[in-house]
């Protein structure tokens, strides 16, 4: 079963976050050029690699319970602010993240920049495109790391990142837009629940808490997170004409 | 120096973000629930608590900002 959640959290999470570096890509690409675009992606990407290699192995050095402690409080804060910010969205305080606004954006930005040649390489492209996936990619690379290594499983986690990585890279290639009728947003706040569940659930083992039922109150933990969430959403819409007013 | 700054900016902004109340709720939930654990009482049911607790207050001072 959290083999099954290890996979599907690590391959949503990482899909969105691709979504979002596809997006710098396109941008960069159509206006610097693809040569400094692709570079960029392709240093970024040995970048976050190096990243996975040297840390996953290490984390798995520490004693579990230290780890699950470590890992869960650095997911739980981490899980709260997608919850977060998904749930603000969800109930309309907060704009819905609009792909196609921030590929416009930086269309613009891209095409505005002054034009700088270093290495034989367009040097806003090939930054503009290294910095969007490494910055993307970290949140993909601290998934992968913690979720591996606190169920001892990094390479299940990896080798969900890298199916979402073909999946997303095949997508772009064919359609060469940025992929705006993904649901970004519920996914974003299915990655929330999921990293807040997972948290919620190490933390409380790395303290020194003991789930009754073990790995089999992960699902009740779950559902708690869903409930907690719409019920926050639902609790937010009706507030907001009073809040409004206030 | 501006380096380092921006290397710890970076790193706060990533694990902690635009709320450290909602990350400091998180350390000290997990800090009662080890004490919990601690004194041989079933501590599994305070996280899950205190997390609803720290995410509604926090909803609720970013909707208060927002509607202002």
């Amino acid at each position: 079963m959290t083999a099954v959640f290890l996979f599907a959290s690590a391959f949503i999470a990482s899909a969105v976050e691709m979504v979002e570096a596809l997006t710098i890509v396109l941008a960069s690409g159509i206006t610097r050029g693809w040569r400094s675009s692709l570079a960029g992606l392709g240093a970024a990407t040995v970048a976050l690699a190096a990243i996975v290699g040297a840390l996953g192995p290490a984390l798995t050095l520490i004693p579990i319970s230290a780890l699950r402690l470590f890992v869960g409080g650095l997911l739980l804060a981490f899980g709260l602010q997608w919850l977060r910010k998904a749930i603000l969205r969800a109930s309309g305080f907060k704009p819905l993240h609009d792909e196609d606004a921030i590929f416009a954006r930086e269309l613009a930005d891209a095409r505005a920049a002054g034009r700088k040649e270093r290495m034989g390489l367009d040097w806003y492209g090939f930054t503009l495109s290294f910095k969007g996936v490494l910055l993307e990619g970290l949140e993909v690379a601290f998934i992968v790391i913690t979720f591996g290594s606190t169920q001892g499983n990094v390479g299940l986690a990896a080798l969900a990142a890298g199916v979402a990585l073909t999946v997303v890279a095949t997508i772009g290639v064919l359609v060469r837009a940025p992929l705006s009728r993904v649901p970004e947003n519920t996914m974003k706040f299915a990655v929330g629940v999921m990293l807040t569940t997972f948290g919620i659930f190490w933390a409380t083992e790395g303290a020194g808490g003991s789930w009754p039922g073990e790995d089999a109150a992960l699902p009740v933990v779950l559902a708690f997170v869903i409930a907690l969430s719409f019920g926050a959403v639902a609790l937010l819409r009706r507030r907001r004409p009073s809040l409004v007013a206030a | 120096m501006r380096r380092i700054r921006a290397f710890g900016s970076f790193w706060w902004d990533f694990v902690v973000g635009d709320d450290w109340r909602a990350a400091a709720g998180v350390v000290l939930g997990i800090g009662i629930t080890a004490a919990i654990a601690a004194a041989d009482i079933a501590a599994w049911w305070f996280l899950p608590l205190a997390v609803a607790v720290v995410l509604w207050l926090s909803l609720r001072r970013e909707a208060l900002r927002t509607s202002r």
